[in-house]
């Protein structure tokens, strides 16, 4: 049986994880790598890399961290934050990325994610949407959701399907930060309108959270930061809980 | 030394790091010699069936991998290829195995992406790995059940997990992806 994915997300800048991470027994918490492979080791199902750095000069760093992540990791992983071009694509994946996660950029140029599931296959595609409840509409936000634009979430992520989007993952705004759970009513609605898998993101507080976004919100996956990086949650705990609760994870 | 083959499909970095790691010398080539002199050979497959296709004709290796003796081991697309067609582009394979490589239904999502458990596992390649093990899969398209079936999963139905006929293997699953069970059973590939 398929299994529910559970997803650490790891904030990258100028080649160094941030957030403050507190865990026990790592030798350098600022070390994607190490963090990578205790994360791994815990069974966390696929690992997500957000690069924040500033300039393309520090960017550069990222690649070498893509390489290094691939050298030492035996599970997927997706490497997002500052994709613009195909050729942005080609060189994380040929540096061992499993898949490419790309926002803001297929929204300014939507042909980029036709150009990229052509290339190299949906397989390797995640377009990630965030959006912010307007007037009781969903609105897609860009640039971290620095910038709103009039994009109603559900026809977008639609049209992110048919141009060839291998899985879509969704951070809710109003939601984010909050660890009061994740926006289950439209998560639920992105699952049973589209055909591909659907990343649940913002909100995660508790274990009861994530079980709540498979259930209620039918997520495939689900991702999140702080509750993990901070030690409050730990994916052994979250899986075993979750199983005990009848939902298919790998244990 | 292990060829992994190289026609341009996909993502071979991860692979080559997982043999690094298990300490084997491999090389990614398209060189014929080269391919035909390993002791075993790695297809491996991301992306467009179709393009695969072409790039193994542009390189002379559809003709070539047929008829390689030694140990062959094709994942995911790589696996597909060794079937007889696909319904993805309605193309001729390679029909090393004489099976039809099907589109999997609409009524559940697809691609099929995660970690799936593998059963009625009958074949070396599974040394020391139990039944229902996880593996990590992304696929569109899925080989039925037939007699070269050597592992099964479940989604939407039973379907070929891996398969093998003589000397061909094919999984459907990454195995350089699937964690330490998974880095077992390349193991157990080379040791073959």
């Amino acid at each position: 049986m398929l299994t529910k994915r559970i997803i650490p997300c790891l904030d990258i800048k100028d080649g160094r994880t941030v957030k403050g991470v507190n865990f026990k027994n790592l030798r350098d918490a600022g070390d994607p790598v190490e963090l990578a492979e205790k994360y791994a080791n815990e069974k966390a199902d696929e690992l997500v890399f957000l690069d924040i750095s500033a300039t393309e000069q520090k960017r550069k760093t990222l690649y070498k961290l893509v390489l290094d992540v691939a050298a030492s990791l035996d599970i997927p992983f997706t490497v997002g934050g500052g994709i613009k071009s195909i050729k942005d694509v080609s060189l994380l994946l040929k540096n061992g990325a499993d898949k490419v996660s790309i926002n803001s950029s297929a929204v300014y140029r939507p042909e980029l994610i036709n150009e990229v599931s052509t290339h190299y296959g949906s397989q390797c595609l995640v377009v990630a949407i965030d959006a912010k409840k307007i007037n009781n509409k969903w609105k897609v936000h860009l640039v971290g959701g620095k910038v709103s634009t009039d994009i109603d979430l559900f026809k977008w992520a639609k049209e992110v399907e048919s141009r060839g989007a291998g899985e879509i993952l969704f951070t809710s705004m109003d939601n984010d930060g909050t660890k009061n759970g994740f926006a289950n009513d439209a998560i639920a609605k992105l699952s049973n309108q589209l055909n591909i898998p659907i990343i649940a993101s913002g909100g995660a507080g508790t274990e009861e959270h994530f079980k709540e976004t498979f259930t209620v919100g039918k997520a495939d996956a689900a991702l999140a930061a702080s509750v993990f990086h901070f030690g409050k949650i730990s994916i052994p705990s979250l899986k075993n809980k979750l199983k005990r609760q009848n939902i298919a994870v790998r244990i | 030394m292990v060829a992994i083959v190289d026609y341009n499909a996909g993502n071979t970095r991860s692979l080559q790091f997982a043999l690094d790691r298990l300490g084997v010398n491999s090389s990614l080539t398209s060189n014929i010699e080269e391919i035909q002199s390993a002791e075993k050979i790695i297809f491996p497959g991301q992306g467009a069936a179709l393009n695969a296709m072409q790039n193994l004709k542009k390189k002379g290796l559809d003709k070539i991998i047929p008829n390689l003796k030694q140990p062959v081991l094709g994942i995911c697309l790589g696996m597909q290829l060794l079937c007889r067609s696909t319904e993805e582009g309605n193309i001729d394979c390679l029909d090393i195995i004489s099976t039809d490589v099907k589109k999997i239904s609409n009524k559940v999502k697809v691609p099929h992406m995660g970690w799936n458990n593998i059963s009625n596992l009958k074949s070396q390649l599974f040394n020391n790995v139990i039944d229902n093990e996880f593996m990590y899969l992304v696929h569109s398209f899925y080989v039925p059940i037939i007699p070269e079936t050597i592992a099964e999963s479940n989604y939407n139905g039973f379907f070929s997990v891996a398969i093998q006929k003589n000397n061909f293997y094919g999984v459907q699953f990454h195995p350089e992806k699937s964690s330490k069970p998974g880095i077992k059973i390349l193991e157990n590939f080379l040791t073959i």
